[in-house]
């Protein structure tokens, strides 16, 4: 593997534009209409290269990467299974991918049924009353359950103005707090991993809106106090929010409605399988208890003796968090997974993603650090600060394991282990590979005392070996502040490469 | 049970010990699983209850158009090294996804002539909303002025993410001195042209910032947002290489000056080097984002919309400046040449004369609903009655045209309305 030009770079001005229609109609050019003032004085600096150019060059991009279809993607809360084919056939259909948002509901009914029954498998699962598919990712739907409980507190004309997060929490968690308007409060763990409960006693006030929590929580952990929690926190009339991210652990095995979460978000890429696309696009569907539907974004989708509708009637709806109705081509590879799953298969995925991890964390448990004590459930966070000695950090056994074919867990999430090492192996990686994981960190272990030296040259098989960011950033600030003229954070082209032909 | 046993206990519900007991299910409500021919038959029958209209005859825009979509596009985003991967944290073995990143901020930056581009956002409307609350942290100011029609949904998306910052939402566009930001589309909602300089001006005399929310094929012939000096320029890229999909997922971009980097939301990428010189791309600029600053990131949105701006990056290479431009002219000419038919039927006219536009525009028709209906009936999907969010616009359809709409589609669609 080496490294590829830009298309920038590989960009040739004698390539002839692709071979496109004309008009074929009268009718003004723009310029014999608009004002000059409106017009484009300069082309935009494209590139300029020919298809077969085009496909060599994102081929040879898409060699560069490590993907679940290659390489085990161990990486702790992302929930990287694999991606069957059949959803991509799926969400392709002309009868789906072919529908104009603003066509005659009429004419959408399958695409209305489609979202009407997700949404019923997903309250099935979940536990909830209702679900709305608008959210187009993860922290989307945080924050769309977050105006949806400061709504519910407004119009019992409460005024409660902080949102409680462990502080174990995913970063998007006081994030979408924040940009709800919520003050954020740190609640602690306690020794053995899980929320501590006279942390959050003290935490609780009438000022409370919400807690949200993951559950099992970022260290694998389920929290067996849940019900208690529920407990204080609905007793001080806040509610319980349920952070998603982790629902792939207990498909079929327990329901967050039922541990008293009020609000549950989904990753529909983490747990039913929407292909994460190299950072999206996702799904961040929202499900909620009956006190919490009015507040709903609208449109809902209602079913009515078999008829479908787009309901916008809801005067105390939040609003919309997104244009039309959600990112649909993921909700209908979704809707294909939980089909060809059904409720036997999500309990068995969830089952099997438990034992996995459990295993792995088996296999693993004398290598590195455990700082908790098991069973974990979908994933575990280990700790390399047993290398500390040897001048080995978390970041080192990562970049170890790219050389060794593998996609490295997350590192130094959650912030509350030092030297986090967080593995979520999934349903759909097999015991072999599970064994050969192991095996991996079991090597690295060993040269990590042997020859710690040779792990900070990891990766060697690489395109790249480790980039100085501290350069870049340097760089970057100097750009920001005026002192140069080279962005870093894109393409510049020598002045002499630019179109330069009027339009 | 091999498994099972190397963990060293007897049973499944060995490992789930920490769930209390009233809490475990028996079983999902949901029915069993199905094979992939049975799953794929009831997929298939949901799609095949849905209307799908031709390309060529679907004239309705509204945010979401049919354009032509070059092959390469989805043979690229369907290499599943591309679409199987995930966020880009160990940047060595995510240089595909990275560089790809690299290449699309730095297209979007050259089509809206600003400085530096995100590594996208989740639509038009999120990247709205983003940039006004850049501008709300930029100006400390705590209002945004909507000028004339912005995209309904658009507004209706700001207006919520402003409720949680506490940002008021007023429409007009004389902005005072509690405006952070003048936002403008164009062309607008209707298709109209705005005059984009002016507003600029007017936001900057007030000491506000002036938000471009910009069609982006369009911009292969209008001035573009760096151009009339707009601070942030935003838009949907659909129109890029993607499908419509009843809505999504598709990708919104966003792009500033430099003054207004460190306010970006979301991802951004950069170039680094390795020890050995080799340069290769990293996420950059990060200490902004919510996996650092948690509850004072910029926003907090986590990753992007990677895969529709890879389409999008795709497209734009495919195109390049002049592919771009011819795509914009023939919908331009052939929007005109469709205007000034439709315009000519008897009881029609154009809703603004007086306008400008560019391949969407407004017609003030005899009786909008029964219109559409008898076009639907010829299998063709015809204007938008915008009626539907603007009550001042009674009567009132949109029709867009572009590429794909031939010569003799028109001439069908004339046709019909014989």
């Amino acid at each position: 593997m080496t490294t590829e030009p830009l298309s920038f770079e590989l960009s040739r001005p004698a390539v002839d534009p692709p071979r496109l229609p004309d008009a074929d109609v009268p009718g003004p050019a723009p310029a014999g209409v608009l004002p000059s003032e409106l017009l484009r004085s300069r082309p935009p600096g494209l590139p300029r290269l020919s298809e077969p150019e085009i496909m060599r060059h994102y081929s040879r991009l898409a060699s560069l990467n490590y993907s679940i279809s290659e390489n085990f993607y161990p990486l702790g809360s992302c929930t990287m299974k694999y991606n069957p084919v059949l959803n991509e056939q799926a969400a392709a259909l002309p009868g789906f991918a072919g529908l104009h948002p603003y066509q005659d509901e009429e004419s959408v009914q399958g695409a209305l049924e489609l979202m009407w029954r997700l949404e019923q498998a997903l309250c099935a699962v979940v536990g909830v009353d209702r679900v709305t598919l608008q959210p187009a990712a993860g922290a989307h739907g945080e924050w769309t359950a977050l105006r949806m409980i400061a709504a519910l507190h407004h119009s019992r004309e409460e005024k409660r103005t902080e949102v409680l997060v462990p502080d174990s929490a995913h970063g998007t968690n006081p994030a979408s707090a924040a940009l709800s308007g919520f003050h954020v409060v740190e609640v602690k763990s306690g020794a053995d991993g899980r929320i501590s409960l006279a942390d959050l006693e003290s935490k609780l006030s009438p000022q409370t809106a919400a807690l949200m929590l993951t559950n099992p929580n970022t260290l694998g952990l389920f929290e067996r106090e849940i019900l208690d929690i529920a407990e204080m926190v609905h007793a001080t009339g806040a509610l319980l929010y349920y952070d998603g991210a982790n629902l792939n652990a207990f498909m079929g095995i327990c329901r967050p409605g039922d541990m008293g979460f009020d609000a549950v978000h989904m990753n529909l890429h983490k747990t039913f399988t929407t292909p994460h696309g190299g950072g999206g696009p996702g799904a961040g569907p929202v499900g909620v208890k009956s006190d919490l539907v009015p507040f709903l974004p609208a449109p809902t989708v209602e079913r009515t003796n078999g008829h479908l509708t787009l309901d916008y009637k809801h005067p105390q709806s939040i609003g919309r968090v997104r244009s039309f109705y959600g990112n649909f081509g993921m909700l209908v590879r979704a809707y294909a997974y939980i089909l060809a799953m059904g409720g036997d298969g999500l309990s068995q995925a969830s089952q099997d993603a438990v034992l996995s991890a459990n295993y792995l964390r088996k296999l693993v448990e004398t290598d590195l650090e455990m700082p908790h004590d098991g069973p974990c459930m979908h994933e575990f966070v280990a700790s390399a600060h047993n290398l500390h000695e040897d001048g080995v950090r978390a970041l080192d056994v990562a970049k170890a394991l790219l050389d060794r074919h593998f996609y490295a867990p997350t590192v130094y999430f959650p912030l509350v282990v030092p030297e986090a090492i967080m593995v979520e192996p999934t349903e759909t990686e097999s015991k072999a590979t599970l064994d050969s994981f192991a095996t991996a960190i079991k090597e690295i272990v060993a040269q990590a005392r042997a020859d710690p030296q040779s792990l900070h040259d990891e990766p060697r098989n690489l395109p790249v070996g480790r980039l100085d960011e501290v350069t870049a950033a340097r760089k970057i600030n100097a750009y920001l502040q005026g002192q140069s003229e080279d962005p870093i954070l894109r393409w510049k082209a020598p002045s002499e490469t630019l179109p330069k032909d009027p339009c | 049970m091999a498994m099972l046993e190397a963990i060293g206990v007897e049973s499944m519900n060995d490992l789930l010990v920490d769930i209390p007991q009233s809490l475990r299910l028996e079983s999902l409500q949901l029915p069993n699983g199905l094979s992939e021919l049975e799953t794929m038959a009831q997929v298939s029958a949901l799609a095949g209850r849905n209307r799908v209209y031709a390309d060529r005859l679907t004239f309705r825009g509204g945010g979401m158009y049919r354009r032509f979509i070059p092959a390469a596009v989805a043979a690229v985003t369907s290499k599943p090294e591309f679409y199987t991967a995930y966020t880009p944290y160990q940047a060595e073995a995510s240089q595909g996804t990275l560089q790809a990143i690299f290449e699309y901020q730095t297209l979007i930056a050259e089509l809206t002539g600003m400085d530096v581009s995100n590594a996208s956002l989740y639509d038009g409307a999120t990247a709205v909303a983003e940039a006004a609350m850049m501008a709300h942290v930029q100006t400390g100011r705590s209002e945004v002025l909507v000028s004339g029609y912005l995209h309904p949904e658009y507004v209706q998306v700001l207006r919520a993410f402003g409720e949680g910052r506490g940002i008021k939402v007023r429409r007009g566009d004389q902005p005072g001195k509690k405006t952070a930001a003048v936002i403008f589309q164009q062309p607008d909602f209707l298709g109209l042209l705005v005059d984009a300089p002016a507003l600029t001006r007017a936001a900057h005399d007030a000491g506000a910032l002036a938000i471009a929310c910009a069609d982006p094929i369009s911009l292969a012939i209008l001035a573009a947002p760096g151009d009339y000096g707009a601070d942030i320029a935003v838009g949907e890229g659909q129109q890029l290489g993607l499908s419509p999909s009843f809505g999504g997922p598709h990708v919104g971009f966003i792009a500033c000056k430099r003054d207004l980097v460190r306010k970006l939301p979301g991802r951004l990428v950069g170039t680094a080097h390795d020890a050995h010189g080799r340069r290769g791309f990293v996420l950059a600029l990060a200490a902004r984002e919510q996996h650092i600053r948690r509850e004072k990131a910029t926003s907090n949105i986590c990753t992007n919309h990677s895969l529709c701006a890879l389409a999008a990056a795709v497209y734009l290479t495919y195109m390049g400046p002049y592919g771009l431009r011819q795509v914009a002219e023939v919908s331009f000419t052939r929007a005109h040449n469709l205007a000034a038919r439709l315009a000519s039927l008897p009881g029609w006219e154009l809703a603004f004369p007086d306008r400008q536009f560019v391949n969407e525009f407004p017609v003030r028709v005899p009786k909008a609903p029964a219109v559409v209906r008898k076009l639907a009936r010829k299998g063709i999907l015809g204007g938008l009655d915008v009626s539907r969010w603007f009550r001042e616009l009674k009567g009132v359809l949109t029709f867009t045209c572009t590429e794909v709409n031939d010569a003799r589609a028109l001439d069908e669609l004339l046709a019909a309305l014989g």
